[in-house]
Parts: structure tokens; C-alpha cells; sequence
């Protein structure tokens, strides 16, 4: 199987500071892909380098044989790689409705989107209950179904995730984790970064292990979950 | 003559409430105070006046002329120099105070330009009849800035609560970041909300200047200091609040003249905006929120 997504030699610096040094790591079509690792390894820089967020200082970033690396944001949501970023990004001053309208943003066909909101809404009854609530007034794990559910009506092809079990109660994790099992199932792709190393190596068929911006081990989820390392540093012991 | 104050205040309140407009909006989506926002109004009506004098253009056509002139400085300002300093993480001060430079640098080349003294627009542009309605008059002037201040309040209300390129606008006020997240071209929506503030800016100055009969270089400060009071008492980067506190600020400037005397115009009319920011800070319809990044 070819890779749909193909990172090679990634870095990313915030001014002196080298976040991401020289990442390389491919993401097949059909499954789900976790980059796990500490607070501050370099998780996020790499989404949002993935997103053009953030400029790469070099590398490459090939998403179904295209160079990404000069384009815009926007533009590569149009590709199909769309990101749920960390802490959700949820618009609070918007309605859950707006949010979900907004998530549609690059799409002109009015039905095509009305049945993935559809879709979301049955994916996520809990939204359907509060499709009028100011998106600030939901709790955090409503948050995380809306941000989920905003970035499937892009229609994505790969879908990235920045943490999404961060500041949640477990069983609202477990939840979240089940969703996204359920919604690959259905056939989408997903790149999963993540500190609740556990969780993610759990539902993911391949991962990789990401410290101070560098990846030091690559492995099937399951074959990770029992990798001495990552048992010591990861989960406790 | 109650009647008669209420609708010179009606005017000059929607003259108020048009150059506000802009200036909450570029606030709003940009996040940034542009204080060259008087600048571009005074540019508005002198690109105007030279397409009457000059080109011998209808009134018509010389709106359009200052409509394009204006956005297309906007649109210079914002590409030019705003985006320069937001690539570069810039804080909050430092745009402001480069649209301070802005202000004095097209300020002084106008009086260099066309000189300080007052111009005026030939007489006849408008039709000074007076539409009268029982003791009330409003003359055709009036009424036209009343009308299109309020139907464009109206388009764009409409436009950010019921239009996806509002949502968008909305969501980039809110966070750049999450905005830029679910496809929106944060940039290029700055460059069209920089264009059209700034060109609903010049129709204001060529209103004001049609309603005052004066176009000279320094005639847009007075107009910025009153446009930050509007916006702040209306709540900083809101429509709304951007029409109310037009209104307001205009309907407190003509009742002070007309029943306390000229020379408290300005005294009432700020002491009123200081006694409602005493009751409600965040203006009247600000929210209590702070810009992610």
C-alpha cells in the first residue's frame, strides 16, 4: 500500500529554537497513525507544519504525491487534510450550528453538505440537542464532538488530531476514542497526535514515539504498548 | 423645534455611525486600531472634490471615485504595512502607532499638495431643497445620509450574522489560528475587510463634507477622536454598537448645542460617553472577551 501522507526529513525552528529536527513518518490510507510523546517533544509544531501553520525550515511534506510545504492553509484544507487543532478551536462566540456551517467553509455543494451535517448530528446527538447553544457554553467534551464534527464537514481524506483527550475526564476520552474508532471504520484516515500515550497506541495500528523533536522508535501500536521504553517513560512503568 | 434637533442629530449621528463602521471593523476582524482610519475619510472627500472640480464628474460618479480611491489605500496600508508587522508577530502597539505615521505622513502631504485652506464642492452638487413634513425639515442632503448610513448598517448586519463570509469574519476576530484551521484565507479576508473599511470611510468624508460644506487637510482628526468614542462606547469591533454609539454621540452633540450652549458640545457629549463607560465598561455591546491567538 502506498503512503497517503509522506514526511521526510521535517524541521521545524521557532527562531533559534529547533522544535522539529528532521522527522520523517508516512500515514497509509484506511488506518489510524499516532505520533505519541511528551509535552513539548514537538507534537504540535509538526501538525501545524502539516497544515502551513508554521513554515518548515526544510524537509518535505507529500500528501497523495503533492508537495505541500508552500502551500497556503487554506489550500490545503482543499486537498482534504484537515486538522482538529489543540485546546479544539472551538469560535465560542458562534452558535454550534455556525461552527458546523463554518466547517463546510471550502465546499459549494449545498447538498452534499446538508447530508454530512446530517451525519454529524447523528454521529453526535448530543450537538443536535444544543445545535443553537453558543459553542462557549458547551462542556469539554461537547467541545471536542463539535471540533471533531466541524472538521468531517470539510470531507477530509486524512483527518489530523492535536490531543484530543487534553483536559477531559476518561470516560469522556474513552467516548472521543470510540468515535474516532467508529469514524475510521467508516473509512477515513487518521493521524493522531497525542500524550495519553495509552489511549492512542491502543487504537492506533502504528505509531511513533517523538521526543525533544526527533523520533526515536516506530512500531505497530500493540508491539509499542509492550516496548519496555515506552512502558517506563510513558506508562508508568 | 424638538423635532427639527432630533433629525439634525439623526444626520449627524449617521454620519458618525458610518465612519465608526469601518473603524470597528477593521478593529473587529484585524484586531487593530487603525488611526489612519481620519486620514483615508479626508482622502475620500479630496479624491471626490477632484473628480467634481477636475474631471467634472456627477456627485454620483465622484462617491464611486472616493469609494476606490479610499479602499484601494486601505487595501495599501493593510498589504503594505499591517501585514509586514503581523508576519512578524508584532504586538498589539506597534500597528497602531505605524498608522499614527500613516495619518501624519498623508496629513501633511495633502496640506503640501492642495494646501490648508478650506475647499469646497461647487454649489448645485446636491439639491438644496428641503423635504418638509409638517414643522420638520430635512434637506435632501439629510436625508440621503440617513438612508444610506442605515441601509448600509442594515447590509452589514446582514452580511455577518446570515452569510458564510460573516461567520468567517467572525471566526478570524475570534482566532486567527482556528479560523485559518477550517480553510478560511485569513489573509485574504483581511485585505477585503482593510478595502472596504477604508472605503466606506472616504463616502463618509465626502458626506461630512457635503454636510459641512469644508474639505481640508485636518478635517478627518476630529472625526477619529469621535470615531474611538463611538466604538468604544458601542463596544469595540461590534456593528451595533458601532451604529448606537454613532447615534448617540450625535444626538448628545446637537441636544447640548441646541439647549446649553456651542461651546459645551464637546464637554456634554464626552461626559455622557465617560458616565455609560462608568456603567458598563466593556460598552454597550462588548463582550468581556479576549482575543486567542
Amino acid at each position: 500500500m502506498s503512503a497517503l501522507l509522506e514526511v521526510a526529513g521535517l524541521e521545524v525552528a521557532y527562531g533559534h529554537i529547533e522544535a522539529v529536527r528532521g522527522i520523517s513518518f508516512e500515514v497509509h490510507a484506511g488506518e489510524i497513525r499516532t505520533l505519541v510523546g511528551a509535552n513539548g517533544a514537538g507534537k504540535s509544531t509538526t501538525l501545524l507544519a502539516l497544515s502551513g501553520l508554521v513554515r518548515a525550515r526544510a524537509g518535505s511534506i507529500r500528501f497523495d504525491g503533492e508537495e505541500l510545504l508552500r502551500l497556503k492553509s487554506h489550500q490545503i484544507v482543499d486537498r482534504g487534510l484537515v486538522q482538529v487543532a489543540e485546546g479544539r478551536a472551538i469560535l465560542t462566540t458562534l452558535s454550534v450550528k455556525e461552527n458546523l456551517e463554518l466547517g463546510a467553509y471550502r465546499r459549494q455543494d449545498r447538498i452534499g453538505i446538508a447530508s454530512d451535517l446530517e451525519k454529524v448530528l447523528t454521529l453526535f446527538p448530543l450537538l443536535h440537542e444544543r445545535i443553537d447553544t453558543m459553542a462557549g457554553n458547551l462542556s469539554g467534551g461537547e467541545q471536542q464532538m463539535l471540533a471533531i464534527g466541524r472538521a468531517l464537514l470539510a470531507r477530509p481524506r486524512l483527518l489530523l488530531l492535536d490531543e484530543p483527550s487534553m483536559g477531559l475526564a476518561p470516560l469522556v476520552v474513552q467516548g472521543i476514542f470510540r468515535t474516532l474508532g467508529e469514524i475510521n471504520h467508516d473509512g477515513l484516515t487518521i493521524f493522531l497526535v497525542e500524550q495519553n500515550v495509552r489511549q492512542a497506541l491502543k487504537i492506533a495500528q502504528y505509531g511513533y514515539v517523538l521526543e525533544t523533536g526527533r523520533i526515536v522508535l516506530a512500531d505497530s501500536g500493540r508491539r509499542l504498548l509492550d516496548e519496555p521504553k515506552v512502558l517506563e517513560a510513558y506508562l508508568g512503568g | 423645534m424638538l423635532e427639527q434637533q432630533l433629525i439634525n442629530a439623526l444626520s449627524l449621528g449617521s454620519v458618525y455611525a458610518l465612519f465608526a463602521l469601518g473603524f470597528t471593523l477593521v478593529f473587529g476582524v484585524l484586531g487593530v486600531i487603525n488611526l489612519s482610519h481620519g486620514t483615508v475619510f479626508m482622502l475620500g472627500a479630496y479624491a471626490a472634490l477632484q473628480a467634481v472640480t477636475r474631471l467634472n464628474l456627477p456627485l454620483s460618479a465622484a462617491l464611486l471615485v472616493a469609494f476606490v480611491f479610499s479602499g484601494a489605500l486601505g487595501l495599501a496600508i493593510d498589504v503594505l504595512v499591517l501585514r509586514p508587522l503581523r508576519q512578524r508577530q508584532a504586538p498589539h502597539l506597534i500597528p497602531m502607532i505605524a498608522t499614527i505615521g500613516i495619518a501624519i505622513f498623508f496629513n501633511s502631504a495633502t496640506q503640501g499638495l492642495f494646501g490648508a485652506e478650506n475647499l469646497r464642492f461647487p454649489s448645485g452638487l446636491v439639491p438644496d431643497q428641503q423635504l418638509i413634513w409638517g414643522d420638520i425639515q430635512i434637506s435632501v442632503l439629510e436625508a440621503g445620509i440617513v438612508i444610506f448610513s442605515f441601509s448600509l448598517m442594515a447590509a452589514m448586519l446582514m452580511v455577518m450574522k446570515k452569510t458564510q463570509l460573516g461567520r468567517a469574519l467572525r471566526a478570524i476576530a475570534e482566532s486567527p489560528k482556528a479560523a485559518a484551521l477550517l480553510g478560511i484565507n485569513v489573509e485574504g479576508l483581511f485585505m477585503l475587510t482593510s478595502f472596504i473599511a477604508a472605503a466606506l470611510g472616504g463616502i463618509g468624508g465626502v458626506l461630512i463634507a457635503l454636510y459641512s460644506n469644508a474639505v481640508f487637510p485636518l478635517m478627518g482628526q476630529p472625526m477619529l477622536h469621535k470615531g474611538i468614542a463611538v466604538i468604544i462606547l458601542g463596544g469595540m469591533g461590534d456593528i451595533r454598537g458601532a451604529l448606537v454609539g454613532g447615534l448617540f454621540l450625535g444626538f448628545a452633540e446637537v441636544l447640548a448645542v441646541a439647549y446649553i450652549g456651542s461651546t459645551m458640545r464637546d464637554a456634554i457629549a464626552f461626559g455622557l460617553l465617560f458616565v455609560v463607560l462608568l456603567l458598563r465598561p466593556q460598552g454597550l455591546f462588548g463582550k468581556v472577551l479576549e482575543r486567542k491567538a
